[in-house]
């Protein structure tokens, strides 16, 4: 299973069956004009996931996962493009209140499909080389001089996520700046808000709507904080921490993005 | 609306099975407390009672589990805020408001939630009579045109919360209110229906299909419990 993982950035590009697909030919001078006049807007797409819906068993089900992933991000992507898309048309014909009353949409939406973008990308399944932290040296040392050792961490991490009050996400986060510049904190982010700050990079994040383990862990979602250390990517998470994580940013360019790269 | 909240209820369900000791009650203006302590409400239907719009499962999760947590949550956190009042230490009172808000909450807005559900065979589903049907035909046109924008304001919550129709104390009329999280219904508005949109309120039978679950619940909706709150 582990060698199926497409890690290459390419591979986040499913392109939506469409005349889009001609970003492929990767010719800007001839397609832009077509595919990107002045009310087009780019469009996202949902990645597939980097191993099975059932690779993350028991921890999380496959049931979860893929009415997680296939039925939640989708919606997300879904409701992120046609917001883009009114949004366009709406600084197309001037009207800065549709634009200004699409704001929200944008930034739940796309935070939506930011989130679960990269929390796909932040697990990996249990007993794999992934999901042991002796694949994060530098992080773990950094967790280590922050908390003082692995299971004070994840203490603070779990009481932070169990302290969220409805939706939401737990997330290890970078936030230095300068000589400090891989200083961590822990934060918690309330429905879909993205962990966008200046110069904040997410290590790894857990999602904590009901959606994310209630069909398996009911009410008892203490457990599923538990259990999901069984599961996180700390290869991934180990990237980010050294800031070589492009395999993420791709992951999250729009098709048109693509053109750019 | 606290008589309904903190009293024992007289609606006993055969399902459930804790009772607050009787030993520590008193009685306040014909409210009956326990100490001032919350305590989870009685049905007064059966957890399969309102199937098939909301499952048994759910029933008994939402309320024997969820509920429950959130009374245990406020007391705890009431004693806390008693203790901080009685030392004066207002930053701790100030840091207690958010649990005191949220959990005390989720126990006034599953109390008023379980009020406002009944089974088909008690008058679930049945139109609103009188006074209430009026004030909802006069803002809304008809009760379908009511309940279409009470669901697209239940599927436009972002994240977990509720929709309410409310009744504005400085005016008299009927609106339709989204709450975030557990923010209940005080100050100026008036609870008279509410509907949960948090996931653990239909994930089980409905998973991500939630429109199904707005448009279900209507055929539960206890109509009489939300007029005899309309002023
Ligand atoms: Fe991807
Ligand atoms: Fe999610
Ligand atoms: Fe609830």
């Amino acid at each position: 299973m582990l060698s199926a993982y497409p890690l290459k950035a390419l591979l986040c590009f499913t392109l939506p069956f469409s005349t889009r697909i001609v970003v492929a030919t990767q010719d800007p001078i001839i397609i832009q004009p077509i595919e990107f006049g002045a009310m087009s807007s780019p469009t996202y797409h949902l990645p597939p996931l980097p191993y099975g819906y059932n690779a993350l068993e028991p921890h999380i089900s496959t049931q979860i996962m893929e009415l997680h992933h296939s039925g939640h991000h989708q919606a997300y992507v879904n409701n992120l493009n046609a917001a883009l898309k009114n949004h366009a048309a709406a600084v197309q014909s001037n009207d800065i209140r549709t634009q200004i009353s699409l704001q929200q949409a944008i930034k739940f939406n796309a935070g939506g499909h930011i989130n679960h973008s990269l929390f796909w990308r932040n697990l990996a399944p249990p007993g794999s080389s992934e999901s042991k932290s002796s694949s994060a040296p530098n992080l773990i040392k950094q967790i280590n001089a922050t908390w003082g050792d692995e299971e004070k961490f994840r203490d603070a991490f779990k009481t932070a996520l169990l302290g969220i009050q409805g939706s939401g996400w737990g997330w290890l986060v970078k936030t230095g700046t300068g000589a400090d510049k891989n200083r961590l904190s822990i934060i918690t982010t309330k429905d879909q808000d993205p962990v966008v700050g200046k110069g904040e990079v997410p290590i790894f994040g857990v999602d904590m709507w009901e959606h994310a383990y209630y069909l398996q862990y009911k009410n008892g979602k203490a457990a599923y904080v538990e259990n999901i250390w069984n599961v996180i990517n700390w290869k991934v998470a180990e990237k980010r921490f050294l800031g070589s994580s492009e395999d993420d940013n791709a992951c999250l360019k729009s098709t048109q993005g693509l053109l750019q790269v | 609306m606290n008589s309904t909240l903190l009293r024992t209820s007289a609606l006993r369900s055969a399902v459930r099975a804790t009772a607050p000791s009787a030993a520590s009650r008193a009685t306040i203006a014909g409210t009956t407390f326990v100490r001032g302590k919350a305590t989870l409400p009685d049905l007064s239907y059966d957890y399969g009672a309102l199937e098939p719009a909301i499952s048994g499962k759910i029933m008994e999760l939402h309320h024997s589990k969820h509920h429950q947590t959130y009374v245990n949550s406020f007391n705890t956190f009431s004693e806390q805020m008693a203790e901080a009042k009685h030392k004066e230490d207002i930053q701790a009172q100030i840091a207690l408001q958010p649990m005191i808000n949220f959990h005390g909450g989720g126990h006034v807005n599953h109390t008023l939630f379980w009020e406002n559900l009944a089974p088909t065979k008690q008058g679930g589903g049945e139109p609103p009579k009188g006074q209430l049907a009026k004030a909802i035909n006069d803002s809304y046109g008809s009760l379908d045109g009511f309940k279409e924008k009470f669901n697209t304001a239940l599927a436009g919550i972002q994240g977990s919360g509720w929709a309410w129709l409310v009744q504005d104390t400085q005016t008299g009329s009927v609106l339709i209110k989204t709450y975030a999280n557990q923010d209940p219904v005080v100050g100026r508005f008036r609870p008279i229906l509410g509907i949960d949109a948090w996931e653990h309120a239909y994930y089980l039978q409905y998973e991500n299909r939630k429109a199904e679950y707005f448009k279900a619940i209507w055929d539960v909706i206890n109509w009489q419990a939300a007029e005899k709150r309309f002023k």
